[in-house]
Formats: structure tokens, sequence, C-alpha cells
């Protein structure tokens, strides 16, 4: 049994010079015209949709790379491997900020301060508030305002406890309290 | 004959035929042979799921032990087949869970499997000891605890590289203290933490586990605990390969490493600190299969590393190799018998590693056994690709990615058609062959006129017209699988081949030329073939006939068509072509 329409050996389908896109378009294809990756996702997109697959493990490719669905024909648990070019010392490190009261958060960079006096000055700057002296022993006793921090275990923590490095790297977010609730943080409780 | 020898003998005679295609044969020589090997079968491997139903197999094969399903189109590991597509494992698991309550063994690869899906196979088989995920999605961490709590006799569990739901890792110390049966355990592909005392002491209570494979989770510093209690280890996949540098974390690496004769192969290496690298040099002379693919290590670490390794028969690593390493690969692992280099940064059009065609030549002159190669690069010429064919015609899986789509020969700017050529005129024994860069209809011609053992054939911006196509449908006597992506393949080569397409497991073709009108014919003309049309955009017939449709998957089955399709996927038969041709006319449906 033949295929549906029966041809001869030869197919002659030369005359009808398909080209590669939608019916109407007008395309040229040269044989050895190199195409761009744009162009070629400008013509995957028309043939594909947008829509397609949801991206898996949130890949994320940078919008100035060439992007064609699915290809290079990499599993999406390769595609990440290589951290992108920015290294861990280029990004910020970015906690919000929240005072009691305060109708809005705000965020602060960590890594722009070298220890806890300029943090400290900057946080009163940005809220326009005093938080006063630390001391092991009291705390921020006496100030109007006492600053914690969240770390990564979720557990609420005194600003000034421990080694400025650790207290980077272990602060998830901060939050100014009121003096008069942060009795009870100090280290002497 | 059959007279002349009793069932029983007849039947011992078939328990030494193993391969499917043997015991196909045997089945076909008389009505007695059919029953005698029928009721005698014990594994099943089905290439696709919707080929035939679980009451059809289990009508034929009465007491199975072992299965094996694929799914999804393989194209669908590249984000191509949408979500929610099919591939359910479902209705065969509930199938069996009454038919086989002596199953032993279930792999599935590219399959939809749920939590519920994992809790009935655990609790329906009784003697279940192997299941095998690869590339599976749609379960959590929780159906996993009910493989580890109720699977008595668990040797295997391979999650592959599923997407798994990580819940959490407490799901590995549901492993009943009294389970010591385990002989291989892969996890890599999961995300969050296990419980290492668990897990230490499920390793140093399964005297016969032979491969564990971490997930990244797992610390360097803590290897060492595993390795001691699992000396006997052939294959060990390592969490991240990173700690910070301590001499004393280094020594305990190193001794365990010592302690493992048996190791022969090695994966994981996430995060991979270079200077860990040589507390492995102990076993790098056994070690037979090494897998770098996630290691971001670079030379000169990596090169030196891999050079240790002079019984490589297997290596797959990223394009930090570079020309320079595989040269050094090609000098000191004479026995390397696979390659696949993997791309460090798929995106960047540039790349910044010396990885071109001159390693890929520098492999296949230095290394006799070389036969399967999977490959990408930024450049290649016609040169390299002869090269290689006239240096390796025992290759027999070729599949080379040049990352920019069409990119010509870099040296002389014409369509690499003579190289690929070369490649399936001389590798007379080629199974498998991926294809890219710049190529005509010509590459198609020579593939047709030589490709004769070829199974699967994976196509990607290439062709002029659809004589391409026709080349290939015609000419591959071979051919199983057929996959193509943003070729101008239309319908006059599909049609005139249709019969072909029974001769095959599956087409895939996807942002092609190929007309709604001829899938329609197509699917009426070939009732033994489901042509299904996958259409995001909305329904086919909501344009002229002769509009492309998106993507186009046909495959043989006896089933009949799916009745799991989302509402993406149309089966051309003759029922829904007559339906789409009185919506057309106006009448309701």
């Amino acid at each position: 049994m033949e295929g549906v329409m029966s041809h001869g050996n030869d197919l002659n389908l030369k005359a009808t010079e398909l080209r590669l896109g939608l019916p109407g378009t007008d395309e040229s294809t040269s044989k050895n015209n190199k195409r761009t990756a744009n162009e070629l996702v400008k013509n995957s997109e028309l043939l594909n949709g947008k829509s397609d697959a949801k991206a898996r493990d949130g890949e994320t490719v940078p919008a100035s790379k060439s992007q064609i669905v699915g290809w290079p024909p990499v599993r999406s648990f390769r595609k990440n491997i290589v951290q992108p070019k920015k290294t861990e010392a280029e990004t910020g490190n970015f906690v919000k900020v929240s005072m009691d009261g305060a109708p809005y958060l705000r965020k602060i960079d960590l890594k722009i301060y070298k220890g806890y006096q300029e943090l400290l000055k900057a946080l009163e700057n940005m809220f326009k508030l005093t938080i006063g002296e630390y001391s092991e022993r009291e705390g921020y006793k006496g100030s109007e305002y006492a600053p914690a921090y969240e770390d990564k275990d979720g557990d609420l923590m005194l600003v000034g406890d421990v080694p400025w490095d650790m207290f980077m790297s272990t602060c998830k977010r901060l939050r100014i309290m009121k003096g008069s609730e942060a009795t009870g943080l100090g280290s002497g409780v | 004959m059959a007279q002349s020898f009793p069932e029983d003998v007849l039947e011992h005679v078939f328990s030494f035929l193993n391969h499917d295609r043997d015991r196909n044969a045997v089945s076909l020589v008389c009505k007695s042979w059919y029953d005698i090997e029928r009721l005698s079968r014990r594994r099943i491997f089905i290439g696709n799921c919707y080929a035939v139903s679980p009451e059809i197999v289990i009508r034929r094969f009465p007491d199975v032990r072992a299965v094996e399903l694929k799914g999804k189109p393989h194209f669908a590991d590249f984000n191509l087949v949408p979500e929610g597509w099919g591939g359910y494992v479902y209705p065969w698991v509930v199938s069996m869970a009454g038919a086989y309550p002596w199953l032993e063994e279930i792999k599935l690869k590219r399959m939809v499997v749920t939590d519920e899906n994992l809790e009935l196979i655990s609790k329906s088989f009784k003697n279940f000891t192997v299941l095998v995920l690869l590339s599976c999605e749609g379960f959590t961490t929780d159906g996993l605890a009910y493989i580890a709590a109720n699977c008595r006799n668990l040797r295997e569990l391979d999650l592959g590289e599923s997407e798994v739901e990580d819940l959490s890792g407490h799901w590995l110390s549901h492993f009943p203290d009294n389970c010591t049966s385990l002989v291989s355990l892969n996890i890599s592909c999961l995300g969050s933490e296990v419980s290492f005392s668990a897990l230490e002491r499920l390793v140093a209570r399964c005297p016969n586990l032979k491969t564990l494979r971490l997930n990244r989770a797992v610390p360097l510093e803590k290897l060492p605990n595993l390795l001691c209690r699992a000396p006997q280890l052939v294959e060990l996949g390592t969490g991240a390969y990173s700690a910070e540098i301590q001499s004393d974390i280094f020594s305990n690496l190193s001794e365990a490493f010592l302690g493992c004769k048996q190791l022969k192969g090695l994966s994981g290496f996430w995060d991979v600190v270079p200077a860990y690298l040589p507390a492995m040099y102990s076993v790098c002379s056994q070690i037979t299969s090494l897998n770098l693919s996630y290691a971001t290590a670079q030379n000169p670490d990596l090169v030196q590393f891999v050079s240790q390794c002079g019984n490589l028969q297997r290596l797959w690593v990223l394009d930090y190799i570079e020309d320079v390493g595989l040269e050094a690969l090609a000098a000191a692992c004479k026995d390397l018998q696979e390659l696949r280099v993997f791309p460090s940064d798929p995106y960047d059009a540039e790349g910044n590693v010396t990885l071109t065609e001159q390693g890929l030549v520098a492999v296949s002159e230095g290394c006799p056994k070389l036969q399967s190669v999977l490959y990408f690069c930024r450049q290649m010429s016609n040169a390299a690709l002869v090269a290689i064919a006239r240096n390796r015609p025992n290759m027999i899986r070729f599949r080379l990615c040049i990352i920019e789509p069409r990119a010509p020969d870099y040296l002389t700017l014409e369509p690499l058609d003579a190289g690929f050529g070369a490649i399936v005129e001389n590798c007379k024994e080629l199974l498998r062959l991926s294809m890219s860069g710049l190529l005509t209809d010509r590459v198609f011609e020579y593939i047709g006129t030589h490709a004769k053992k070829l199974e699967m054939l994976s196509i990607a911006f290439a062709g002029d017209s659809d004589l391409g196509l026709h080349h290939v449908l015609s000419g591959c006597e071979s051919l199983r699988k057929l996959e193509i992506r943003d070729c101008p393949f239309g319908d006059k080569a599909l049609l005139a081949n249709a019969t072909k397409l029974e001769t095959m497991r599956s087409l895939w073709m996807s942002s092609c030329s190929v007309s709604f009108g001829a899938c329609k014919l197509l699917g009426q003309k070939m009732p033994r073939l489901n042509v299904e049309v996958i259409n995001e955009r909305g329904p086919p017939d909501s344009g002229p006939e002769d509009c492309p449709v998106e993507k186009l998957y046909v495959y043989r089955t006896i089933a009949g068509p799916r009745v799991d399709m989302p509402g993406f996927v149309w089966t051309m038969d003759e029922r829904v072509s007559s339906r789409f041709s009185r919506a057309t006319e106006g009448h309701g449906d």
C-alpha cells in the first residue's frame, strides 16, 4: 500500500517552494543566511505562541540573552549550575526594617555598614529617632527605642550581642521596638 | 512439533529468553507457543504508555513481575511539551494493583506520578523491590514516605532526575529499623535536607548497598561517616563537594575514600572546591564512570583530576574541560566509550571557554572505543566532522549541539551537510543522531541513503523543504523515533509517508509547516495512528485549513484515541475530523 498520496520516486516538491513561517508572511530563505538568534526568537514565538510550559525551578534567563524556547536543548536543572556573573561579593544584603507604629517598612543594605555604630546611626537618621548606647548588661535600656532583629532560626534578638560578621550573616530582618516593649530582650534576663 | 514437547519443557526453554525481541519472535511461531510464552513473560517494556492500554497488557500477559513505562515525548525535557499534556501512571497502577499482586518492579520515565499512586504501589505489591522514577513529576516527599514505610524488601529506590515537591527530608526516617535490603538509593534530585542520622543508620544497616547518590544538601564533612559505613559501595554520588579548607576534613575524606575498594562510579560534586578533589586520588584509577557535569571546577584542577582516572569508560563534564583538557583525556583514557560535554553557560552566545571542535576531534583520534557522544560547542566545521567520522566508524550515538541555531561551517561558511553526511556514511552502526548547525535538504539525502540502522533522529532549525523529511521517512529503514522542531517540513512528505509512521514508535513536529488539514487527513486515513495536535493558542479549526498547527505528535497505538487529553490537545480521528467539518459548516456539535 502506497502512501495516502501516491508519488513516483521524484517528489518534485521544489515547485511548491515551502518556506519556514506562517502562510502569508514573506520570508527569504537563502541557504547561507545565518540567522541571528533574535530573528529566530521572533519566528519561534510566532509559531510557538508566547505561552509555553511554565519555567521549572524558577529558572531565570536574563532578558539581554536571546531566548528560544527549549534551545539549547539543556535540561532545566542544568541551566543554573554556574552562578550568574555577579558574585556574592557584589550583591547587596538587603533586609527589611520595621518600626513599631510606622505605616510602612524600609529596606537597608547591611553590606554598606562597617559595624554596629554605623548601622545604628543610619537607623537613627532613617527613622528620626535616638537609640542610645548599647551595653551587654542592660541592652539599650534608657533609650526610647531598641533595635532588634530576626535571625535565621526565626528568633527575635537584640542587635549588638554578637560580632558584626555573625550578625550580618544571620540577620534576616530588623525591627525597631519601642523602648518600653524592649524590656526582657536584654542579656541580663 | 508442539505435541512432541510438553509445555513445561517449552516453558523452561523460553525462560532463557530475556530479550523482548526474542520473546516476540517466539510468540509468532504458533498458537501454543504464543500461549506458553505469554503465560511465562515476566518483564514488560512499553515505550509509549499510550500505544497500548493496561487492560490489553494484562489480558495477554497475566503474570508479570516487572513493568517499564515511558510517557511524555523526549522534547518534554526541553519544555516543549506543555504542562498537563499527560503521561499519567494512574490507570496503570490501578489496573496492576488488581492484576499483578506479585509485581516486583516499576520503572517509569517522563510520567506523572502522584502521592496517591505511590501510596497505592506501596500497599498493593507485597514483594515490591524496585522503584525507578526517571524525569517524572507530580509527587512530593510524602509519597516517598509511603514507599519507605511499606515496602518491606525494597532494594532499589531511584528518583532519577525527577521533579519532586520537597516538603521535608523527614520521609527518609520512614524506613523501618528492620529494613536492611537496600542495594541502590538515588535521592540526588531532592532539594531539602534529609535527616542525616537517619541516613547514616540506614546506610549502616544495609550491607548490600552498592549505589548511593546523595543530594546537594548532604555536607562534605559528613561524607566520610557514610563511606566508612559503606565501604562496599560501587557507585557514589556526593552531596555538595565544598567545605572550608581544613586539613582534618581533607584527611578524613581521603581516609574514607581509601577504604572504598569497590568504587567504580562517581557523581555529584555540586559547588566543588577544587582543593578537595585530590582527596579522591586513591580511587581514581578504579573509576570507570565519572559525572562532573555539576562541577564548576576549571583547569588546571579539572584536567588534573580527570587525567588521574586512566580507566575511565564514561565521562560527563562541563565545557570548562576545554580543548586542552580533552586532549589530555584522549591521551590518558584509552578505554573511553562515552563522552558528554555540557555547556556551563548555555545562553551566552560568545562563551568564555575555549572548547571547540578541536577537543572532540582529539578525543575521536585518541580513544579507539569512543562510541557515544553528546557535545555542546559554539563552532564546528565539515573538516572536523569528516575527521571524527573517519576516526570512529564504531560510533553508535552522536549528538552534536552547536549553540547558535543554523551556524555554518565556521571556516568555509558552508552548510554542515558534508560533515554529517560523513558521519552517517562511515558510522554504519549509528543508532542515534542529533544534528545542529546550518543544514540543507542535502544532509537528509545522505541520511536517507546511509543511515540504515538509525533508530532515533533529532532535527532542529534544518532543511529547506519537504524533500528533506521525505528522504528521512523513505530511507531510514530502522527509524523508530523522529523529533523535529523549527524546520520547513509540511504536508506533502508527511502524507506521502503515512504508512511509514506505523512502523515507528512516534513522530514529533513542532514549529514546522504541517497544516491542520493534513493532520485531519492523516488521522482519518490511518486509524492505527493517534494524530494529536497541540495548539495552545486555540482550537486548530479556528483558522483556515492550511494554517500550520503548533505541535504535532503522531504515534502508533492499539488503544485508540486517548481519553485523558487536556484542552489544548486534539486527536485527529474520523469522528473528530467530521466534527470539525460540521463545526465549520455552521452546524452545532
